[in-house]
């Protein structure tokens, strides 16, 4: 939520459908809102461009999701410490830590692989558990207890790894390297799980948008012009349809990762806006002392979000260590400031209180697609960062100005 | 308006009229600062109404009133806190008329404020601190050798015998309190406003305090003084200046024929009328719900100090108790402490709700048992201003609008949509971020969130601070029809009328004791008055 959306609040009750100046006008007051979005499809559309089309390949798609999926779940992850006004820079570290146990898991104690990917899970809450409990207990500042894990799990990973754990079983690889089976056949070239799929995605975002906009209507709260939620679910739609036909079209079909990740996405959009959890990180970020003076635990709450982080860290290790076939001691580098960019661009507030998992999600998949489109066009690693760089100065740039806009008008 | 515009010494010089005591070699007859038909409005609130008030040279001026009587706001006008376009009327200091933009450019005229909360930087010594701003230095490199020894010769000035390198975090309030006017020397300082400077301290540095500013009067340094310590004002002052409700009410001359007391200040602070202005209430007092008993509070980083002392309060069904008191008599650290024990380490007292001995350790406790406190600051320890209404009114218990840790958002909305009648939130829906509403608003957000805590015992810390006189009648009905539903509330305000105007019962604070207890019927402003300014005696110490 931006600034801006505060100013001259639309009307409430349904809306003046037609009225082309309210939409304008909607539309303005929550640039930031809409921006970040509307900035993936400029992105998108530029890369398609520039690269003849072929970022938009099939299988290009499916492997952007592929390759992007551990910055999607530490983001997620990210976004919840960032919102609660702290930081995470030890997620690159964990990643190679919790990576190098899970292969060892596997090829020296030749555990099954799925318990050493819950185990990994589980070792990921540990780790979240030592690092909170010296954020939210003994009160040293994130930044430092994450600069320290960072050091750590760093050398940790090392000692442990050598340089590289390989030999992992299929079953493991696949879950960042397949797709889930055709389980239910073609539909012309188009794979009919993926169909499915897309069509529930669609059916449950249309339904959940509808009874959301229903429930606030009922209470009497603000929402948005009906053209705009209409242009909304169509634009929604036509998205999630074009992504579901590209992907029936790839040669696998719907990654695995993309079900994780989706899942994980709803399950913690959950979490943040409609548990008593979530409501807790909101107002600790936004005001501390009158969250303490409101009965809010701050120290089990700040604990728990650690631990959570440790998890979804555990998560994208397996995922991570997937993909490569291998653990290395050198994964995970850089995964911490591409999560926190990517929270960043995504609309979280700097100074906490402000953030959403779906935004976040955006950001994220922004920087995949420039990750992945710089790819396709060979552009130099070291340019990659650059731009990176720039991209994230430039959103964030952008934020600010517009709030300041916003307060000013 | 001054009933007495005349500056005193065009009057009556008193160094003519009195006999040769320590004050006022006023050779110069001319004021140092005039301050003319001053008028300074905040959103919804006329802070300053034309006051109009002048300084004689060399004199220790007094400026008394009850807080927010609009004293500090005044010395911010004065020291361009406030800049000149921000307010009306004119100022005109060692006659020069002023158009300050900034505390630079009063200081740079010899203006110099120090403020109740100092503002010196701790992890830096007190000659750091004395030149900070001002470096004694060659083009950008400092001088170590000239700044020491400086500040030691303005410690000297001031009394201080501390080393010039020593860090501001070693010193207690007092020696701070001499720092900063060591500052103020260094900066030539004309004329010295000094904030409640000895509210702080104790008897000993208030004393030394005082003699200091006697000796500056001697080298002719003019000081404002704002105090509510009336035995200083009458110790030291040579003029007093008394300010209520934003207006200047009176001029008193301290060295004139007829002597001014104590209960002479007393009467020009608090004489108003009360009429029409607290809705009438007939209170339907039940059993006692509340009873914090010889409840003992320190201070949470200089653990020495005793900020409550020996306090014993009682609340009953139905009964609105007021706790009055004047700033730092530890009204609000007796509150925070019963609450969760939110302020304060080594608390010692027992707390009782309906006659049963509760442990209070944390805020979650208090809430549970049915205590609730509406912070003084709500900007600070009462809202969150980026998040709407509905989350604000629901945040102090979560738990009932929510089932296993998930959220119930229509029975939340539902609940703050009831809330918004029944106050009359005045805002477009619930949706609304508390930020952006009014003080009165804020206030009623704030009331909900507590009232939605279902509490039994509501601590009311400044319910009507900072919003305007439609608002907080709303305000007293509010309170009134919480009493008329069996819950205790304590009220602490700093506005005595209110006070008067609202509670069945009052109880007085001063210096952490609870000094006085008065039902409605015996209480009076004066008498409150007295009970507040009560110091501590020698038996006590």
């Amino acid at each position: 939520m931006s600034a801006s959306t505060l100013e001259q609040p639309p009307k409430t009750g349904k809306g003046d459908g037609g009225g082309g100046s309210a939409i304008t006008a909607y539309l303005s007051q929550n640039l930031q809102q809409y921006g970040m979005m509307a900035a993936l499809v400029v992105i998108v559309v530029l890369f398609q461009i520039m690269t003849d089309n072929r970022l938009l390949y099939p299988n290009n798609v499916a492997s952007l999701i592929q390759e992007n999926a551990y910055v999607l779940i530490l983001t997620i992850g990210m976004v919840m410490v960032i919102v609660a006004g702290h930081i995470d820079l030890s997620v690159g570290s964990v990643v190679a830590f919790i990576g190098g146990l899970c292969a060892l898991m596997i090829t020296d104690w030749n555990l099954p692989w799925l318990l050493a990917v819950v185990l990994s899970i589980a070792v990921g809450g540990l780790v979240g558990c030592w690092q909170g409990f010296w954020i939210a207990y003994v009160g040293i500042p994130a930044f430092i207890v994450t600069l320290g894990g960072m050091l750590l799990f760093r050398g940790l990973a090392i000692v442990m790894v050598g340089t590289t754990v390989a030999g992992l079983p299929g079953g493991f690889n696949a879950i960042s390297n397949h797709s889930l089976p055709n389980a239910l056949g073609f539909i012309g070239q188009l794979d009919g799980l993926t169909l499915v799929i897309g069509a529930v995605a669609i059916a449950g975002l249309t339904l959940t948008q509808w009874r959301s906009r229903r429930a606030l209507i009922r209470n009497d709260l603000r929402v948005e012009p009906f053209a705009a939620f209409i242009g909304k679910i169509v634009v929604s739609v036509a998205v999630i349809g074009y992504i579901t036909y590209l992907l029936a079209k790839s040669a696998g079909g719907t990654p695995i990762v993309l079900m994780i990740v989706g899942l994980l996405t709803i399950l913690y959009t959950f979490v943040m806006s409609n548990t008593v959890f979530g409501r807790h990180i909101y107002a600790m970020g936004g005001n501390l002392p009158a969250a303490k003076l409101s009965g809010v635990k701050t120290e089990r709450v700040n604990f728990l979000i650690f631990v959570n982080m440790g998890m979804l860290a555990g998560v994208a290790a397996v995922v991570t260590t997937s993909r490569a076939g291998a653990a290395v001691a050198a994964a995970g580098q850089n995964f911490e400031l591409d999560s926190i960019a990517a929270a960043f661009i995504g609309g979280t507030a700097v100074t906490g209180g402000i953030g959403k998992v779906f935004g976040a999600i955006i950001g994220a998949l922004i920087m995949g697609v420039l990750n992945m489109g710089l790819s396709i066009m060979s552009v130099d690693p070291a340019w990659q960062q650059a731009i990176k760089g720039l991209v994230l100065i430039a959103a964030v740039a952008f934020d600010i100005v517009n709030k300041r806009r916003a307060s000013a008008s | 308006m001054p009933t007495d515009p005349t500056p005193p010494s065009d009057r009556t010089p008193p160094t003519d009229s009195t006999p040769p005591t320590d004050s006022t070699p006023a050779t110069d007859s001319t004021p140092i600062l005039e301050m003319r038909g001053i008028t300074k409005s905040f959103p919804g609130v006329k802070a300053l109404q034309d006051v109009t008030m002048t300084v004689s040279r060399g004199q220790v001026h007094a400026i008394c009133g009850e807080n927010g009587a609009g004293k500090s706001t005044l010395m911010k006008v004065l020291s361009g806190v406030y800049p000149h376009g921000g307010y009306q009327g004119e100022i005109v200091f060692e006659g020069q008329p002023c158009h300050f933009k900034n505390i630079r450019d009063s200081e740079q005229r010899g203006i110099v404020i120090i403020h109740q909360e100092l503002a010196l930087s701790p992890y830096l010594s007190i000659a750091e601190n004395i030149f900070l701003g001002n470096e004694r230095s060659t083009r950008g490199v400092m001088r170590w050798t000239q700044t020491n020894k400086e500040a030691a010769r303005l410690l000297a000035t001031v009394g201080l015998d501390e080393q010039p390198d020593t860090k501001i975090v070693d010193l207690g309030v007092g020696k701070q309190q001499l720092v900063e006017i060591a500052k103020a020397l260094s900066k030539q300082v004309r004329l010295l406003i000094l904030d409640e400077p000895t509210a702080a301290l104790n008897e000993q540095d208030s004393a030394h305090l005082l003699g200091l500013l006697r000796n500056l009067r001697q080298q002719g340094i003019t000081s404002i003084m704002i105090s509510h310590k009336l035995n200083e004002i009458a110790a030291i002052a040579d003029t007093t200046t008394i300010i209520r409700d934003g207006r200047c009410i009176e001029t008193l001359d301290m060295h004139g024929p007829e002597p001014v007391t104590e209960d002479r200040i007393i009467r020009g602070m608090v004489g108003r009328d009360l009429a029409h202005r607290f809705p009438e209430h007939t209170p339907r007092i039940g059993e006692e719900l509340l009873r914090i008993e010889d409840w003992t509070v320190h201070h949470p980083i200089d653990h020495g100090r005793v900020v409550v002392e020996d306090a014993t309060v009682t609340v009953r069904r139905g009964e609105i108790v007021g706790l009055a008191g004047l700033m730092g008599a530890g009204r609000t650290e007796l509150a925070m402490s019963v609450f969760g024990r939110s302020y304060g380490t080594g608390i010692s007292g027992r707390i009782f709700l309906h006659g049963k001995e509760v442990r209070l350790r944390t805020v979650n406790e208090a809430i549970r048992n049915g205590i609730a406190y509406a912070t003084e600051d709500r900007k600070r320890y009462g809202l969150n201003l980026i998040e709407d209404i509905k989350r604000n009114i629901s945040s102090a218990r979560l738990e009932k609008v929510s089932h296993l840790g998930v959220m119930d958002s229509p029975a939340e909305v539902a609940k703050a949509n009831g809330f918004r009648k029944e106050m009359n939130i005045k805002a477009e829906s619930v949706d609304v971020p508390t930020g952006k509403l009014s003080g009165g608003n804020q206030q009623k957000v704030v009331l909900s969130k507590w009232l939605f805590a279902e509490p039994e015992v509501l601590i009311l810390d400044e319910p009507t601070r900072g919003i305007d006189v439609g608002a907080k009648y709303e305000i007293y009905e509010i309170i009134n029809t919480l009493a008329d539903a069996g819950k205790g509330v304590l009220v602490i305000s700093s506005e005595l009328p209110e006070l008067l105007g609202i509670c069945d019962r009052i109880y007085a604070m001063s210096q952490g004791r609870i000094t006085g207890e008065m039902p409605r019927a015996e209480a009076t402003q004066e008498g409150l008055m007295r009970y507040m300014t009560m110091e501590k005696n020698g038996a006590s110490r």
